[in-house]
């Protein structure tokens, strides 16, 4: 019942990324295209640009929620994978424990970084 | 809570990878899951590279480690990949949800499959899949300016 669950989250996980990796790609891919959030022109991923990004709470908030929502995504699916191969139990219970462990400490290194760059270029859109 | 029952893996590694006679929904299977494991793979990488910048450092701009062809190849490659992956990912939500399979049927000679009847599905996901990574390939190699 428990492993259905997480599997249903797997599924809904997979729809919220493919609207915002969707217009993460829009913008960092086809950015040449779309010259979207790109507002100085060059390269989408040029410095001022990232730091435009980063100085807006929409991309603060949304780079987070793709972080979190990607990570248990992306190692759930690992997981799934690797239990195919008929693991013992107690193999079973330590990958899931690494992968929650190394889920969280991405997690927590991400949101740190959105959040400090978003500082940074608040107050260097200030001052 | 009930134990869940556990079946040996005969196959092994090979079970992952081989397609065997089942159609071509195995091998966009297979292809999902590889898809899924590269993007998974440069997800994680992505996240240490990117969070560098709270320390004001920035790999990928001009001049930057990063900013290299090779490194323009592998993030295209993370492109295709994704836009495999997702279109495909849509296809499996919505047949997973009971979408585009048909009504249930009596299992009457000759049987047919919900598999044949879904393909209109894979084949549209697979068309788009195209058209995006036409789109993708025509920025990469420089034609969007
Ligand atoms: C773009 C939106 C995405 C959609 C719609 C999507 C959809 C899906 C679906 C439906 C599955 C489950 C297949 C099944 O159990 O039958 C899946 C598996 C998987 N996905 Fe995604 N996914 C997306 C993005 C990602 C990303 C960004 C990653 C990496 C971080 C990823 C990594 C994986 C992995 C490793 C699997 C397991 C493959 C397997 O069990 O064969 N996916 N995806």
């Amino acid at each position: 019942m428990r492993e259905t669950k997480y599997w249903t989250w797997h599924m809904a996980a997979g729809v919220v990324i493919f609207f915002l990796l969707g217009l993460h790609m829009l913008i960092m891919h086809l950015g040449g295209t779309t010259h979207l959030f790109a507002p100085f022109g060059g390269e989408a991923v040029s410095k001022v640009n990232s730091v435009f990004r980063d100085g807006r709470l929409f991309f603060t908030v949304t780079y987070i929620l793709l972080l979190g929502v990607a990570l248990y995504h992306g190692l759930y699916g690992l997981r799934t994978i690797l239990f195919e191969l008929t693991l013992k139990p107690i193999v079973e219970k330590l990958v899931t424990f690494v992968f929650v462990v190394l889920g969280l400490g991405l997690f927590g290194l991400g949101t740190w970084a959105a959040i400090v760059v978003h500082a940074i270029a608040k107050t260097g859109a200030r001052g | 809570m009930a134990e869940l029952e556990r079946h040996d893996n005969r196959l092994g590694i090979w079970g992952w990878l081989g397609g065997g006679r089942w159609g071509v929904e195995r091998y966009a299977y297979i292809l999902h899951r590889l898809t899924g494991l590269g993007i998974l793979l440069y997800f994680l990488m992505h996240i240490v590279v990117t969070s560098l910048r709270a320390r004001g450092i920035y790999l990928w701009v001009e001049g930057g480690f990063f900013h290299r062809p090779i490194f323009k190849l592998g993030e295209f490659l993370v492109f295709a990949a994704f836009a495999y992956h997702a279109l495909n990912g849509v296809r499996l939500v919505l047949v997973e949800l009971g979408f585009a399979v048909g009504r249930p049927i009596d299992p009457v000679y000759p049987y047919k499959t919900s598999l044949n009847v879904q393909r209109p599905l894979l084949i549209a996901m697979m068309i788009l899949a195209a058209i995006f990574l036409a789109a993708g390939g025509y920025e990469f190699l420089g034609l969007a300016k």
